[in-house]
């Protein structure tokens, strides 16, 4: 038996998909086919497309390492001032990019807080370097991880923990060999989301690292600075980008994401 | 049934009301240029205006509104590429006033720009943070890699002068950063993340202190002519604005901020 199609349902799902697809529809018609080859062969195009790739993975392994074990911290334990942290947490979400560059600037810069004091004892400076752009990517990314890997958390079965810790199982073991394997596909579909967010990062890491090419120089910089005067070499840049991380998206969804969900 | 019946319903009158939007708009749109020409009725002016004008542009602004009561000026600063690429997309300015010939050129290429008056002209200055931590006294200095240096990117007007006065001068620099905008490039000397910068002088003198300038003379080789236009289907009220930046009034407020007369 087959249920009536619910209009109410369908008809707003094609509008929402009618917004989210046409404006990519637009890059593709505008794009200038016939000069495409000759454009993406430009040094300065790979070299942007190398760095994004590089940072946004970068980022999406410090934002794992620092992530799954702050949402674990988040959903399993309980202690004063943790709903307040939480929210701290998320601000990044909220936050305009180029404030949170501008914040990191504050800190990590030069004559920051923090920067300051890396400046005179290593004599190093995050600011306009390779390392400040995945440090402003994971800054803006995390969020995405932690709210991701928290819900999985509180979504899973406490007792199999419980089940564990009943066996002697340390704190840590029971994460290590039962939370984590339980909630891997959560963690992978954070982490999808994060390296999404990290390879279209634009107003920190202008702001933070600056833009030179071959050093801080991502694809998105590139497109907003091709903009100002090349509208088409722009939309030719933005074709990468989108071609490449779809790509990307499509092969991890359907290897990990989709298959262990 | 009768429920999907009034759902298709629902669905049409929402579609035909939007036809009635959209049609009733195009009704309105040579209406209400009309009215933009008439003084009695409150009038709004959109002036698209180089980052550069900010705080100039907002004081003559404020001068056109109190000299012309019932009127609305309305500004959007940024970068002149942008604006130039947001005016040939249709934005709605009635005029222009731009940071380089080049940038005045993209819109007046695609036939929207009405006469071009260069009404200022700015130079480049070397911007440093107040305590000069690299002692960066001149141009030269620039081209010591242990200086930290932000210039303006080369799309964008100040970074094309930036290239042109170091190319007079026959120097060499590379720079830790190619910023999007000279405001952008500005900051990043006020936060001390970076030794010197090329920026505008009446950038310098907005800056109020937060940042030194240094007067070099290659400046000379890449002066900045700022052109600006009525665009295309502008309202009267767009010359008079105009007018009041060719003025006296208007260039004693833009000498005031570090502009020179062209």
């Amino acid at each position: 038996m087959r249920s009536r199609v619910p209009w109410l349902l369908v008809v707003p799902a094609v509008l929402g998909m009618a917004f989210l697809v046409l404006p990519l529809a637009g890059l593709l018609v505008r794009a200038p086919w016939s000069t495409l080859p000759r454009r993406l062969s430009e040094p300065q195009v790979l070299e942007a497309l190398r760095l994004s790739l590089v940072t946004a993975s970068l980022a999406t392994v410090i934002c794992l390492v620092l992530g799954v074990p702050l949402a674990w911290l988040l959903a399993r334990t309980d202690f004063p001032g943790r709903r307040l942290l939480r929210a701290l947490v998320t601000v990044p979400l909220v936050l305009p990019p180029v404030v949170g560059g501008v914040a990191l600037l504050l800190v990590l810069g030069r004559r920051g807080l923090v920067g300051q004091w890396l400046e005179s004892a290593f004599g190093f400076s995050l600011p306009f370097t390779t390392a400040g752009v995945v440090v402003a990517e994971a800054f803006v990314a995390m969020p995405f991880l932690v709210i991701a890997v928290e819900g999985a958390l509180r979504a899973a079965d406490v007792r199999y923990e419980e089940a564990a810790a009943t066996l002697g199982a340390s704190r840590f073991t029971v994460f290590r060999r039962v939370t984590l394997p339980l909630v891997a596909p959560g963690v992978l579909a954070g982490g999808v989301l994060c390296w999404a967010r990290a390879l279209g990062e634009f107003g920190a890491t202008i702001t933070f690292a600056g833009n030179f090419p071959g050093r801080t120089q991502t694809m998105p910089l590139a497109v907003y600075l091709a903009l100002e005067t090349e509208p088409e070499a722009a939309i030719v840049l933005s074709l990468v980008l989108l071609a490449v991380s779809v790509l990307i998206l499509v092969a991890l969804r359907d290897r990990w994401v989709g298959a262990a969900a | 049934m009768l429920k999907r019946l009034s759902l298709v319903a629902a669905i049409a009158s929402v579609f035909a009301l939007a036809a009635c939007g959209s049609s009733s708009t195009d009704g309105a749109a040579p209406s209400s240029a009309a009215p933009a020409t008439s003084a009695a009725a409150p009038a709004e002016l959109t002036v698209f205006a180089a980052a550069s004008l900010t705080g100039t542009f907002t004081e003559l602004g404020e001068q056109f509104e109190a000299a012309n009561p019932g009127t609305k000026v309305t500004f959007n600063f940024g970068s002149s590429a942008t604006l130039a690429q947001q005016i040939t997309q249709g934005a709605p300015a009635a005029v222009f006033a731009a940071a380089s010939p080049a940038t005045m050129k993209t819109v007046a290429d695609a036939g929207l720009a009405g006469t071009q008056t260069v009404f200022v002209k700015n130079k480049l200055e070397i911007a440093v943070p107040p305590d000069n931590p690299a002692k960066v006294e001149n141009l030269k200095d620039l081209t010591d890699p242990k200086v930290k240096v932000a210039l303006c990117a080369e799309q964008v007007p100040c970074g094309a002068a930036a290239v042109k006065a170091l190319d007079a001068a026959g120097l060499k620099v590379t720079p830790v950063t190619l910023e999007q905008d000279v405001k952008a490039t500005l900051t990043k000397v006020e936060l001390g993340e970076v030794d010197a910068a090329l920026v505008y002088k009446t950038d310098v003198i907005a800056s109020a202190g937060k940042v030194t300038g240094i007067p070099f003379p290659e400046a000379d080789q890449a002066i900045n002519d700022y052109p600006i236009a009525t665009l295309k289907d502008a309202p009267a009220l767009a010359q008079k604005f105009v007018d009041l930046v060719l003025s006296q009034q208007g260039k004693d407020v833009l000498t005031k901020a570090g502009f020179e007369a062209p």
